[in-house]
């Protein structure tokens, strides 16, 4: 299954978020949440655990609220492809301060490891710029991902697009809070907001 | 279009009474699903400067927008169709869970005169779709309701952080009609 030459999705969550600074990071529903948590709890950290197909959407609202903040979403191929409308929403607003990361394993991890439709049919970098984000790229290099890190800190040149080329390897699963509630708090308190 | 409305119960600016409500509630992002019975709404929002109105692929797009509103700092309302609701269903899950103040206005079919039975189904199961998923059901029936529904929903919605739907009645906007 596993092919060469595939970057590991640990050290591509690490690279994107090692200079993070005042980045807002939204987890997709499963691994890629686990990652983020893997590069380091922060106070800045949207972890996803149900609404599969939300997390692009959560980070178009987060980026129009907070049009100076940069917002990364990092999520998989499986929840991209559940929520693939919201390509074309996102390229209908432009915020110019998201950037959507998708770790691309051509498989569905949690569930079994279960054939997604990237590996042999979708190709989420043609359908993100079809959905008019210009900046959509295919990264298959470590120094694609850290080049693209940096672009994440530009609020004026978005929205942008990544699909990352992952291997398939299980990796130890590290586990967030689970607490939805503390999560959004914890971000709004970060970001100067009163609880009600 | 909007034929056969009842013109007792109709009058012409009931749109611009929910638009006054969301601009005094601070509401700033309006996610909408394109729909003859918003139109008028969806044309004030895009027409405001405070106000940014968002079209959706489909309806549970705008329950995540929302919370991703909600936790940079703003408020939002979703406007939907009854039949979109139930595109909603799994993503209304993360209203309890995040807690996010949740509005939603929802012109109804499937009652009132409803000519189409493509629309019964989901139009009749709207109210219990919402109430199971834990959102609170306000109802307008005529226009001259619709201020105070607007204000009861929005305070509770954002004030109480108690999710809140307001179905906008087919009675209200009138039965859509298509046959002779």
């Amino acid at each position: 299954m596993s092919k060469a030459n595939l970057l590991d999705r640990r050290q591509v969550v690490s690279a994107l978020l090692a200079n993070r600074k005042d980045v807002v990071a939204i987890g997709g529903l499963g691994a890629s949440t686990n990652d983020i948590t893997a590069a380091g709890d922060h106070a800045r950290n949207f972890y996803l655990w149900g609404g599969m197909g939300g997390a692009a959407m959560i980070g178009l609202g987060l980026a129009l609220a907070q049009p100076k903040l940069p917002v990364l979403v990092i999520t998989g191929d499986g929840e991209m492809l559940m929520g693939m409308g919201s390509l074309a929403t996102i390229g209908l607003q432009k915020p110019s301060n998201l950037s959507i990361v998708v770790l691309d394993n051509e498989a569905y991890g949690e569930t079994g490891g279960q054939t997604s439709h990237t590996s042999a049919a979708a190709d989420l970098v043609g359908v993100a710029r079809a959905c008019g984000i210009v900046d959509s790229r295919a990264i298959s290099t470590m120094a694609e991902v850290e080049a693209f890190a940096k672009a994440v800190h530009d609020v004026t040149a978005g929205p942008r697009f990544a699909n990352v080329k992952i291997d398939s390897a299980n990796v130890e699963r590290i586990l967030p809070s689970r607490d939805g509630t503390y999560i959004v708090n914890r971000i709004r308190g970060d970001l100067g907001f009163q609880p009600i | 279009m909007h034929a056969r409305a009842d013109a007792a119960d109709t009058a012409p600016n009931w749109h611009d009474d929910i638009f006054a409500t969301l601009q005094r509630f601070d509401v700033r992002q309006v996610p909408y699903v394109p729909d003859a019975g918003h139109s008028k709404l969806i044309q004030r929002v895009l027409g405001s400067s405070s106000m940014r109105g968002i079209p959706l692929t489909t309806e549970e797009e705008g329950v995540a927008l929302l919370a991703g509103a909600w936790t940079g700092g703003q408020r939002g309302v979703l406007l939907m169709q009854s039949s979109g609701v139930g595109n909603c269903i799994n993503m209304l899950s993360l209203i309890p869970i995040l807690r996010f103040p949740f509005l939603t206005l929802v012109t109804m079919r499937g009652e009132w005169g409803e000519f189409n039975p493509w629309q019964v189904p989901m139009g009749s199961t709207t109210q219990g779709v919402f109430e199971l998923s834990g959102v609170k059901v306000l109802r307008a029936s005529n226009a001259a309701e619709v201020p105070a529904v607007l204000e009861a929903a929005a305070a509770q919605a954002y004030n109480a952080l108690t999710p809140t739907a307001v179905l906008l009645s087919q009675r209200l906007i009138g039965a859509k009609v298509f046959t002779k």
